[in-house]
């Protein structure tokens, strides 16, 4: 049994849809994150599944229980906020035990559980301060003990992590993960931040204007994008695309001013139709420069214009044929503007979209 | 509509604008500076414009009345005498009655303590609903009220008049109340709304995961943090009510007309010598409640003026 | 696995509907009601008590041969023209002159205030001894020597109007001058120094962006005042009780004066809807400004 379905899930407000006609299957114990740009409507099918916002059709299920029209509090669920939302009046240990004076969870079961769930994130000492005293990395670990202490199934995180520093967010992500392997249950977790996603997710919904575009493993969104959009999305910097033709027959090429890349390694998904403009994208870290490029399939001598030296690695900007070009190199490769370098890449890494459609070949 | 309220009391504005004014680094030596003098001037001459019927008004208030007749209203009394203010509190006549101001001053407290009470608490849970439960036209029947507000209270007289005797409450102390509950109820549900509308939305979301219904958010979460807001609007409306005429006059009743009305009849009664101290002893004494709450409460009393203001 | 029934939306969010009936009543029976009540009673013969006679705009014809309120119209309509220009003026200026970092802000802006606290009842009674012509002001200046020196405002048919004027302006200016300074508080900083680094002289700042600027503040105290005007009741009651003979008679008196002390319901009702119609010819361009304004930024 899943611990989440969603069936033929929308959500209009007037003439706008926000969600439309989504389906997603959860299984027990899964980490699933839902991923994509603001305005995706990804918090907001967060929100269908915490019972916040009323849908305008489809079906919700929550450990087999129909919840469609359930309230919040009756469907088995807790939630951790981006902004804390701790309430500002109450200690932590009132903010810990709202929820269950409002279930009207019996004392000493109240106790077991807030001791319990203090220990696990570490906020024993703070049980008796007030929000306003916590650092922020403690305020949302207050939060998360919040949903901790409803003893439920499923937890939900909207972009919990967004409001922390960098080393911070680093640091929570870690114990979130650890936190999961612990505790084994359902997280749905909505996040921008693709690094958070790929970290964390067993599986990644990538969203864009209410429509899932892939819901597969990290491994297999990075490798394998279903389309441009998601291609794009992932991956910092952002994959190469090359505009030009295909050229199919025995030897399947990419034919564009200047290039032609045979794709006789390249995994196609179905046959293309001849003389159809199509992107080729390759991910800047899969392009090899130098001597190691030697052995590649493609190779081509390139014009250095801009270097990023990042220190774990240096980024260099150039055109290939006229094209904007970006790749990878290692953190500690001298290289000079204007100089020439050689560079090369392996078709079979590469990813080709239809043009007009965007879908992966 | 996009309305919203404004912070006006903020004490110190602007600190990178100051800065871009006072470069740091070693200062010029001072010079006067004749704009400055001029600026103060400006501001002094206009502060005297505004103090000088406050100080016309207590110092009357301290003569007798040969003193008033010799006709130099800014003098000081040369001998002080509290007599008017005795009289205005306790025997001056309002033309049927001379029983002085204190009735009028009693019946103030008995319609303004119900009318602050009932109409905040309703307010404020209108507030409560048109921000965090809004409903299918909510939004209108808003609109509406905000517009209301602007409608002259004598085009909604005569109906009321009509409707508060229906329900037996014309003429009575519960039918002033009544009619002070329906016209502040436009301002002081903006004045929630747009408050309850700037506290984070997620805090409302988890009060509802955490299984608090509409009263129990509203009473247990929302109320708790929203004190400042309770505070600017009983100011705002025991210094409107108390300040009322019109609705007094029209639905109270004789013996229960207000401080203001009861003023009023003192000051422009036709009848016996006209007492101009114990008239201006009578006004201070009307005009003291609001006053008291000005200077006491000064951030929060600038907080509830402004919150009418709709922001463009 | 079961398909589960859209609830009847009547009973989703119950308790906010129920919470809301005060609200809807308002609104519905005060605000909506009350004031279509008036516009149809006006059309009819009462005079007394209601009555369903209906004669057309006879009211109206009658109301327009009045020469009392020909006066109030007329009152009203060169009080609100002056009361606006001269608060707007004055609580601009006061506001950018409490804008220059001056000492002793808080006190001044108490001064300028506290008048806005005090009913209008008040207001008037005290304008009115000040202004009185045979013990207040030009009695005092007299005393002092100059015998010819004459201000008589309020005793004047003339010039009464002045006379309610310099209280309608002590009253209400401090509450324009706070709004203008939110305003002028409300711009950005950025706006200061781009000024100050172009050399531009703080008048001319004030007078050219600021101003521009404020447009929002500048409409929105304009409708909120002149909504006040339109009422203007209390003051005129309390100082001079719209005399001498009917030199300071105002809408809102004739209402009600006709309504309750002169039992001529139709005058009062079809003078109310006078009312409301210039309340509405200032409201609606507003309305349509906010509501343009909104759907462009949807």
């Amino acid at each position: 049994m899943n611990s989440i379905s969603i069936r033929d899930l929308s959500l209009k407000f007037g003439d706008t849809t926000v969600l439309n006609q989504l389906n997603l299957e959860v299984a027990e114990g899964e980490f699933l994150v839902l991923l994509g740009a603001s305005g995706c409507g990804k918090s907001t099918l967060l929100n269908c599944i915490a019972g916040l916002l009323d849908l305008s059709e489809g079906q919700i299920f929550i450990n087999g229980n129909n919840v469609t029209w359930a309230e919040p509090k009756d469907r088995g669920i807790g939630m951790v906020f981006q902004s804390y939302a701790l309430y500002p009046q109450m200690s932590v240990r009132g903010n810990l035990t709202f929820g269950l004076k409002n279930a009207r969870v019996p004392k000493d079961e109240i106790n077991t559980r807030v001791k319990r769930a203090a220990q696990m994130l570490q906020i024993e000492p703070l049980l008796d301060r007030k929000p306003a005293q916590l650092s922020g990395g403690q305020r949302q670990r207050v939060a998360i003990g919040r949903a901790l202490v409803r003893d439920v199934d499923v937890f939900l995180f909207d972009e919990p992590l967004s409001n922390l520093d960098a080393k911070l967010r680093a640091e929570l992500r870690v114990e979130l993960k650890r936190l999961h392997q612990n505790l084994r249950n359902t997280m749905i977790y909505v996040t921008h931040d693709q690094v958070e996603a790929m970290t964390l997710a067993d599986r990644i919904a990538i969203m864009r204007g209410g429509v899932i575009q892939q819901l597969a493993d990290p491994y297999t969104i990075y490798n394998h994008p279903v389309n441009k959009y998601v291609a794009g999305f992932i991956g910092s910097p952002s994959m190469n695309f090359l505009d030009g033709m295909f050229g199919g027959g025995d030897a399947p090429t990419f034919k564009s001013t200047g290039l032609d890349i045979q794709l006789g390694r390249y995994g196609f998904k179905d046959g293309s139709s001849d003389q159809a403009p199509i992107y080729l994208g390759i991910r800047p870290e899969h392009v090899q420069a130098g001597e190691a490029s030697r052995e590649l399939p493609f190779t081509r001598d390139i014009n250095v214009e801009v270097v990023e030296p990042m220190g774990s690695d240096t980024l260099i900007w150039t055109s290939l044929e006229g094209q904007p070009f970006h790749f990878r190199m290692d953190g500690q490769a001298q290289v000079d503007v204007g100089e020439t370098l050689q560079i090369g890449f392996d078709p079979a890494k590469a990813s080709l979209f239809d043009k007009a459609s965007e879908i992966r070949l | 509509m996009t309305v919203e309220t404004y912070d006006i009391a903020q004490k110190t504005p602007r600190s990178s604008k100051s800065a871009a004014r006072e470069p740091a680094g070693a200062k010029p030596i001072k010079r006067i500076d004749p704009g400055r003098i001029m600026l103060y001037s400006v501001l002094l001459v206009a502060a005297v414009y505004y103090l000088l019927p406050l100080y016309v008004m207590v110092m009357t208030s301290l003569k007798g009345m040969p003193e008033v007749r010799l006709g130099n209203i800014f003098a000081p009394p040369l001998e002080i005498t509290f007599a008017p203010w005795v009289k205005a509190w306790d025997t001056a006549c309002t033309g049927l009655y001379c029983e002085g101001l204190k009735v009028g001053f009693w019946n103030s407290v008995q319609i303004t303590i119900p009318s602050v009470i009932i109409s905040i608490a309703i307010a404020s849970v209108n507030g409560y609903a048109l921000s965090n439960w809004k409903f299918k036209g909510s939004e209108v029947f808003f609109t509406i009220l905000i517009f209301g507000s602007f409608i002259p209270y004598q085009v909604m007289l005569y109906p009321l008049v009509i409707i508060t005797r229906e329900l037996g409450l014309f003429g009575s102390l519960q039918g002033v109340v009544f009619v002070h509950t329906i016209f502040g109820m436009p301002i002081l549900t903006l004045l929630f709304r747009n408050y309850f509308a700037s506290l984070p939305e997620e805090l409302f979301k988890a009060a509802r995961v955490d299984g608090a219904g509409f009263w129990g958010i509203f009473l247990k979460v929302l109320v708790p943090m929203s004190v400042p807001i309770f505070v600017v609007a009983i100011i705002l409306q025991v210094t409107g009510i108390w300040n009322d005429f019109l609705f007094g006059v029209i639905f109270a009743g004789v013996k229960n007309f207000p401080m203001t009305v009861q003023l009023n009849n003192i000051v422009n009664t036709t009848m016996g010598v006209t007492e101009y101290n114990v008239n201006m002893a009578a006004t201070i004494l009307t005009g003291a409640v609001p006053l008291v709450i000005y200077f006491v409460s000064g951030r929060f009393f600038v907080r509830g003026i402004a919150a009418g203001a709709v922001k463009g | 696995m079961s398909v589960a029934k859209r609830p009847n939306p009547l009973f989703r969010n119950l308790n906010a509907k129920i919470a809301a009936m005060p609200m809807i009543a308002t609104t519905l029976i005060v605000f909506l009601g009350c004031s279509i009540w008036t516009v149809v009673y006006s059309f009819t013969k009462s005079r007394g008590l209601p009555a369903e006679e209906f004669i057309g705009f006879a009211q109206y014809e009658r109301l327009f041969r009045t020469s009392r309120w020909l006066m109030s119209m007329e009152n009203i309509a060169i009080y609100g023209v002056l009361s606006l220009t001269i608060s707007f003026i004055v609580g601009f200026v006061l506001a950018a002159l409490i804008d220059q970092k001056i000492r002793f802000e808080d006190t001044f802006r108490t001064i300028y205030l506290y008048p806005f606290a005090l009913s209008f009842i008040v207001t008037g009674i005290v304008w009115q001894w000040i202004l009185n012509p045979s013990l207040g002001i030009q009695e005092t200046v007299r005393s002092w020597g100059w015998e010819n020196f004459t201000f008589d405002l309020i005793a004047n048919r003339g010039t009464v109007l002045y006379a309610l004027l310099i209280a309608g302006i002590w009253q209400g200016t401090g509450f324009v001058m706070v709004l203008m300074l939110a305003g002028i508080r409300g711009i950005d900083s950025e706006i200061w120094k781009a000024a100050k680094v172009d050399g531009i002289p703080t008048w001319k700042t004030y007078l050219f962006v600021v101003i521009p600027m404020m447009r929002g503040v500048m409409i929105t105290t304009l409708v909120i005042v002149a909504a006040g005007i339109v009422k203007l009741y209390d003051l005129v009651v309390a100082m001079t009780q719209g005399g001498p003979g009917i030199a300071s008679e105002v809408p809102a008196k004739y209402v009600y004066d006709f309504m309750f002390a002169r039992a001529n319901l139709g005058q009062a009702l079809a003078a109310s809807t006078v009312m409301l119609t210039t309340v509405l010819i200032i409201l609606i361009p507003w309305i349509y400004l906010e509501y343009g304004k909104k759907k462009q930024a949807r």
